[in-house]
């Protein structure tokens, strides 16, 4: 199987934010980059398949420099090549014109399954899967944590809400976003790091994929979320504060 | 442009409840903007859900019925949506953002050569839209460019649904035309995981405990505290997805729905996915090394601090004042 993997380069999880001063987008000088997780799973779930069934996974990222760093991460974890789509420019495309971008890179690959993850981190519009699927015209599966290859295509778990799930079987080609937990991730091994180095990162300008940027939707300004509750917040010491807890969870909120 | 559609979603015969939040949506958007709100129900057998639909103080209700639309498929929800969307020619389409419109929802939009904005938490003249960014720490405002048609769904709990105007508008039928060789995806009904054996819904005290613990080996300060509060253990998704405790002990929108009477949030950011799991809970503890963790902002207490302080001093002071 030739599978895609999109991975996005994302903020680290625990990494402090600070909005720019154009109050457009957070502040990007100083930031740690990481996969998104879900992308991590997608990954996984990719280089198992090929294992099981031979084939060829490539990672695909779009977005400045700085994201080969987050492909030679998924090469080193044991992808055989990588394409990155050089673009500066995402913040002035919508979701829908980042899809076309993924969706003209991958095109010429035909690849036989491409997978997603089910939502980045970041920007959080856990569509980009669906979009890429419906502008290549391939049938898809969403929220899937297991994958299954059957004589005329592929089986696959879904995940719905509060504990239920359900089966969906597609033919192939086709595209799946992935959910996180659906396997144990790896790591990257020293020989894997090695390696990466020596596999190919093809770089591929944006304006070479035919699509101009575009924006029927526009993300104008960003800020911190507005505070609609008064949250108690002990202060002090370790101690004190907990002190302090207990005595209100016994006498004012009377939980205890 | 006709107005304001909200697509609504049956479970059962029934419309849940966040497609009812969804009409709330749609009729204070339409207010706003002086337009009329309508609703579409698609599905297989829709006149029960469209009778219940047709209790609200809403324009009109169209049944999109074939029989090809039950169980759902993407290919049978976009194909039939998009014929009677390209009929109407709406100005917005407001959806519950489910596990199933962001299925197919976002593709539609497509379609109409706009971008869908999804998971949006309120609106405000404009219109311009607010939905959560970095997992609830910030907000985004998203305005549409020009005057085509807007897609947008809505976070459950962000619009309330309980003072619904009553009406009796018409029902009115819309047949699209589907061949059974479109849909080429097959889905099972949905099934369970194996039976629970932990039932965390009627615990009256939840220690719920997320990435901020870092290790599997960290784990036991919290059972200690769990221990000290005479609570049941739960945790953050990453938690069970690490396969650091058993799946059965996660709490969210994918996991168990809890309603204690104390909820002790350790190193969990807060993620909107994670609250719809506590909101029934009568108080809510925060812990977390940072203060601007959405998780406080559903906190009743909060101490802003490092759990691996802040835990073990809880513990002490707990078994202080129970002697
Ligand atoms: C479709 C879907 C369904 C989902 N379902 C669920 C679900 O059912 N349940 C669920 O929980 N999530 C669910 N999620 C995931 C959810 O979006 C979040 O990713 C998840 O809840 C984050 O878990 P967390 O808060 O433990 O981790 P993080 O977001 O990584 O937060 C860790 C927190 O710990 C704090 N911290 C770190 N170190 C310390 C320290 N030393 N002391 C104190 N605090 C510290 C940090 O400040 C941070 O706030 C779902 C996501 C999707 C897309
Ligand atoms: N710039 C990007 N480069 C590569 N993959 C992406 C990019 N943006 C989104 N994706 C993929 O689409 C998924 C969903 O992203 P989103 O729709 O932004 O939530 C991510 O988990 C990635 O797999």
């Amino acid at each position: 199987m030739k599978i895609v993997v999109a991975i996005k380069q994302i903020p680290e999880r625990d990494a402090a934010v600070r909005i720019d001063a154009a109050g457009a987008w957070i502040d990007e000088s100083d930031m740690q980059w990481g996969m998104n997780e879900s992308d991590a799973y997608a990954l996984e779930e990719a280089l198992r398949l090929k294992e099981a069934y031979g084939g060829e996974v490539i990672a695909l990222s779009a977005g400045p420099e700085r994201v080969s760093s987050t492909l030679r991460e998924a090469l080193a974890k044991g992808a055989d090549r990588a394409i990155h789509v050089d673009a500066k420019d995402l913040a002035q495309r919508d979701s829908l014109n980042v899809a076309q971008l993924l969706a003209a890179a991958i095109r010429p690959e035909s690849p036989d399954l491409i997978l997603t993850g089910l939502q980045s981190d970041d920007l959080g519009y856990g569509l980009t899967g669906v979009l890429v699927a419906e502008l290549l015209r391939l049938p898809h599966a969403s929220l899937i944590l297991h994958v299954e290859k059957t004589e005329s295509g592929l089986s696959v778990k879904r995940e719905l809400e509060e504990g239920w799930f359900q089966n969906i079987e597609l033919p192939l080609p086709a595209l799946l976003t992935i959910q996180s937990g659906g396997n144990k991730l790896r790591y990257a091994t020293l020989m894997g790091i090695k390696r990466a180095k020596t596999k190919e990162l093809r770089n591929v300008a944006a304006s070479d994929l035919g699509v101009a940027p575009a924006q029927t939707v526009a993300l104008e300004r960003i800020a911190l979320p507005q505070k609609q509750k008064s949250t108690q917040i002990l202060t002090g010491p370790a101690k004190e504060a907990a002190v302090a807890l207990v005595e209100r969870l016994k006498f004012e909120a009377r939980v205890l | 442009m006709s107005g304001v559609w909200v697509v609504l979603e049956e479970r059962a015969g029934r419309i849940g409840r966040i497609s009812w939040e969804a009409v709330a949506a749609g009729q204070a958007l339409a207010q706003q903007l002086g337009l009329t709100v309508s609703a579409v129900i698609p599905g297989a057998q829709t006149e029960t859900p469209a009778a219940e639909a047709a209790t609200k103080a809403i324009n009109k209700v169209v049944r999109l019925d074939h029989a090809l639309l039950s169980p759902y498929t993407p290919d049978g929800f976009l194909g039939a949506l998009e014929q009677f969307f390209r009929a109407v020619q709406p100005g917005y389409v407001v959806f519950p953002h489910t596990y199933q419109v962001r299925d197919y929802a976002p593709a539609l939009a497509a379609r109409f050569g706009q971008a869908f904005i999804g998971d949006v938490t309120g609106f405000a003249d404009g219109p311009v839209f607010h939905r959560q960014l970095l997992q609830g720490r910030l907000t985004g405002t998203y305005r549409p460019a020009g005057n085509e048609t807007c897609f947008l769904s809505v976070q459950s709990g962000a619009f309330r649904a309980d003072q619904l105007a009553a009406g009796s508008p018409p029902v009115e039928v819309f047949t699209p035309a589907l061949e059974a060789t479109q849909i080429r995806t097959w889905s099972s009904t949905p099934f369970r995981a194996a039976a629970q054996t932990v039932d965390l819904s009627t615990a009256p005290v939840i220690v719920s405990v997320g990435r901020g613990i870092k290790e599997a080996d960290n784990l036991p300060l919290i059972q200690e505290l769990a221990k000290a509060l005479g609570a049941e253990l739960a945790a953050s998704r990453p938690i069970c997805d690490n396969g650091w405790l058993p799946i059965e002990r996660q709490v969210g929108s994918s996991g168990q729905t809890v309603a204690p009477k104390l909820y002790v949030a350790v190193g969990i950011s807060g993620a909107i996915q994670h609250l719809v799991g506590i909101k029934g809970s009568q108080c809510i503890v925060a812990i977390n090394k940072d203060p601007d963790a959405p998780i406080f902002e559903a906190a009743d207490y909060g101490i802003v601090g490092d759990l691996f302080e802040v835990v073990p001093a809880l513990i002490d002071a707990l078994k202080a004042s129970a002697t």
